[in-house]
Order: C-alpha cells, then sequence, then structure tokens
C-alpha cells in the first residue's frame, strides 16, 4: 500500500491484538503527524519494557528484578498462597487490598483445545515451592470458567495429598446488581456457596 | 432484522478485545456458527455465564458482515458446570467437542446428525451415565461414521468377507481378512474387536461389562483411527486423562 518505513510501520502495528489494517493505518498516520519528542518517548518506552521487565523467579509475576516486589516484601504472610492464572489477576486482587499472602501466576489455564496442558503451566514450580512447608494454606483464584475450574479442579488433586489448607474464591452475585437480573448459572453458584450466619 | 434463532452447542471460546469472545456453536439447523458475544466477559454480563464450552443453548443470533452477534441465549443444558468440577470429563469433553468442531468445518452447512450425536454424549458425560472414555471412544467412532468414515469390525473392510477377522488397519477402515492385510496391521483381541463393534453400534451392556485391558486397547485404536482420518491431530486427544 504505501513504500518503505511507513508500510514497515502498519504492518507491525497491524501485528498487535485487537489492531485490524485500518487502525494500524490510523496509528501509523498519528505517530507520523506526532511531535518527534513524543515518538522518541514511546520508541524508548517499547525498547525498555523488553529489556527490563522479567518474570520474578519465585512467583511468577511480572518483575523488573529477579525478585517482584510481593515475593521481596517481608511484611508479607508467607503462610498463604493465591493462585493466579496471569500477571493481570495480581494487580486485581491487589486492588482489593483484603489480601496480605503471597501469589503463584501459574501463566495460564489448561485448555486441552489450544494444546495447553498442565505441563504448559508454572504446576511443577508451585509444587517445589510447597515442599518447604512454610506455605499452610492456598486459596485457588483461577477465573469463574470452565478453563478455570478445570485447573482449579486438577490443582485441588495435586494439593490434596499434601495436607494443606485449599480454599476456592466463591462466585455468585455482583454486589450493587439485582438478584432479578442474574442469569441462572450465577445464580446457581450463589446458593451453592452460600454461607451461614451467626444469629 | 436480520435475525434467527438456533439450539446450539457452544464448541469453543476465544477472547476477542476488551471484553468480547467469539463463540463457536454447532448448532441443530445451521451447523457451525462463528459469532462474536459482545461483553460477555465483564462481571456485569447477561449471558457470559451461559455461553461457556460445553453448555446447550437457546440462541439468537444476528447476521453480521463477517461473523454473527450473539443477541439472546438461554440455557438448555449447563453441561459446564459438572463437566469443568472433574478433570476427567473436562479432557474428555474438551476432545469430543475438537472433533466434533473439525468435522463440521463448513460453516452454515448443516448437520444435525452431529449435533445430535454430540448433545447425546455430553449428556451422557455430564450425567456420568457411563465410563468417560467409552463415552468418548463410542463418540468418535459414531462422528466418523455420520462424516463417512465409518469403520468396519465385522467384514473385511476391503472386500466384505465374513468375518471375524484379526487384523486392524485404519487406512483399509477397520479390520481386514488375512489375504487384505497391509503390513503393519495391528492384532486386537476378539474382546476388544467385540468391543468395538458395541460402541460403533451403541450397545451399552456389552461395552459397560467390558474389562479394563481390553478398553486401553480399544481407547489406542479409536484414537489411531481417529488421527489417521482427520489428517491433523487433533490437540485435546492426548491430553484426555483415561481412568
Amino acid at each position: 500500500m504505501f513504500d518503505g518505513a511507513l508500510q514497515d510501520l502498519v504492518e507491525e502495528l497491524g501485528r498487535l491484538p485487537g489492531v485490524g489494517p485500518k487502525s494500524a493505518q490510523r496509528i501509523a498516520f498519528y505517530i507520523l503527524a506526532s511531535d518527534p519528542a513524543d515518538v522518541s518517548r514511546l520508541a524508548t518506552a517499547l525498547r525498555v519494557v523488553k529489556e527490563k521487565v522479567r518474570f520474578c523467579e519465585i512467583c511468577g509475576n511480572i518483575s523488573e528484578e529477579t525478585q517482584c516486589r510481593i515475593c521481596r516484601d517481608t511484611r508479607r504472610n508467607g503462610a498463604v498462597l493465591c493462585v493466579v492464572e496471569e500477571a493481570k489477576d495480581v494487580v486485581a486482587i491487589e486492588r482489593t487490598r483484603e489480601f496480605r499472602g503471597r501469589y503463584h501466576v501459574l501463566g495460564g489455564a489448561i485448555n486441552p483445545i489450544e494444546g495447553v496442558g498442565p505441563d504448559n503451566l508454572r504446576i511443577r514450580e508451585l509444587m517445589t515451592r510447597l515442599a518447604d512447608g512454610e506455605v499452610t494454606e492456598v486459596i485457588i483464584a483461577t477465573d469463574p470458567n470452565v478453563e478455570g475450574e478445570a485447573t482449579a479442579t486438577y490443582l485441588i488433586r495435586m494439593l490434596r495429598p499434601l495436607g494443606l489448607t485449599v480454599s476456592r474464591l466463591a462466585s455468585g452475585l455482583p454486589v450493587g446488581g439485582d438478584l432479578e437480573y442474574a442469569d441462572e448459572v450465577t445464580l446457581g453458584r450463589a446458593f451453592e456457596g452460600r454461607r451461614t450466619v451467626d444469629v | 432484522m436480520k435475525l434467527y434463532r438456533d439450539e446450539g452447542v457452544v464448541l469453543r471460546t476465544r477472547k476477542l478485545g476488551e471484553a468480547d469472545r467469539i463463540i463457536t456453536f454447532l448448532t441443530r439447523e445451521h451447523g457451525q456458527v462463528r459469532a462474536v458475544a459482545k461483553g460477555v466477559r465483564r462481571t456485569s454480563s447477561r449471558f457470559g455465564a451461559r455461553l461457556e464450552p460445553f453448555s446447550v443453548v437457546d440462541v439468537q443470533l444476528h447476521i453480521g458482515r463477517n461473523l454473527d452477534i450473539v443477541t439472546q441465549v438461554d440455557t438448555l443444558a449447563p453441561h459446564g458446570r459438572a463437566i469443568g468440577a472433574d478433570y476427567a470429563l473436562f479432557t474428555t469433553a474438551t476432545a469430543m467437542v475438537e472433533t466434533a468442531e473439525r468435522l463440521t468445518e463448513i460453516e452454515r452447512e448443516p448437520a444435525t446428525q452431529q449435533y445430535l450425536l454430540l448433545v447425546g454424549a455430553l449428556r451422557s458425560l455430564a450425567e456420568r451415565m457411563h465410563a468417560p472414555s467409552l463415552v468418548l471412544d463410542s463418540y468418535l467412532l459414531r462422528a466418523l461414521a455420520i462424516a463417512g468414515w465409518a469403520p468396519s469390525f465385522g467384514e473385511c473392510a476391503r472386500c466384505d468377507a465374513e468375518g471375524p477377522h484379526r487384523a486392524f488397519s485404519p487406512a483399509v477402515g477397520g479390520m481386514v481378512c488375512a489375504s487384505c492385510r497391509p503390513p503393519g496391521s495391528a492384532a486386537p483381541a476378539t474382546e476388544t474387536v467385540a468391543l468395538l463393534g458395541a460402541l460403533l453400534t451403541g450397545d451399552w451392556s456389552v461395552a459397560d461389562a467390558s474389562d479394563e485391558r481390553h478398553r486401553r486397547e480399544t481407547s489406542g485404536l479409536v484414537a489411531v483411527y481417529t488421527q489417521y482420518h482427520l489428517e491433523r491431530g487433533l490437540r485435546s486427544l492426548r491430553l484426555v486423562e483415561r481412568a
């Protein structure tokens, strides 16, 4: 379509997730019309993120050091471990300010149709981590969908012989919603996971 | 409004953009349909929970330029919950939906028999009517038979000579007589051949009474037969957890 550098940029942008040929062209022209200092800052950010950011050697979270901020923090409770699918889930749970333990990032969920089995996830690293006996409770926080449930089922089976306290995040109604608008699957889960209250 | 409604099984879901998914359905009337379900990854989604793999749903779709758009969904059978809670059932069901997806690759070509077979097999799995490996092997043999690759476990697959025969060849199409037998054919036990025949015809009294050794041999032969005829290997079949 275009010549040389501009066409290269359109093609590279078009490889990004969610960016089609039209969007790639629009972004390329925006970059072309931008201030050189802004473009230079973007280019530096892209280069630096690839050079500096790596995965924490303990939990698999995103980090700029060999160990992430949470694994280095001695105030965190090392006895409780929350297992999540992606580093993005760590951020979501940290936003709650409810959890003061540590994390383990699996790197996805078991999804055989995409060729992802237990060996493709960081399950072996999790079992190694649990072997020293420091962790006494594991909270499984995989996504509440079929792949997340199957991954949780697999993990529970692996963790059972270790004699740890294992829990799974509750599923149910979103806060602030109306009961009548809940779908039957979510409402069914909410009933299944109901809890007794002190009266 | 270009709307249509159909029953369908959710075969596969893929993330799209910020909060959408592309859902692959095998429908009763319209065969395989790929459609966009907007906003279903958000917790506030009205029908995200209904569009999980293995669910049987009543779906309304709007005809789009490339992909259709899901506008309404009602649950007919939420198999995802029961299947996702058991790892062996999950891997078995995944192999079944991947096979169904492969055998109905031409979008919108009606495949009612494949649809009915898959719905029955998923229900059988979710309700634990038979051992998961038997349900999978029976499903694979019958799905291939509907697609035109019916194996022969009685007569010779090449010359029609009356059986029973001793050799099995996936390339020829099942059991073969001594004179038609190609080199490298398998020689399964008589009980295994009987089990294969029972799984193809749906004779569950014979299948349920079979022993573990013959079930394992059967699974091996069915896997070889399936992979041979589907050409490209099924990714999920190697991850199926057999009891």
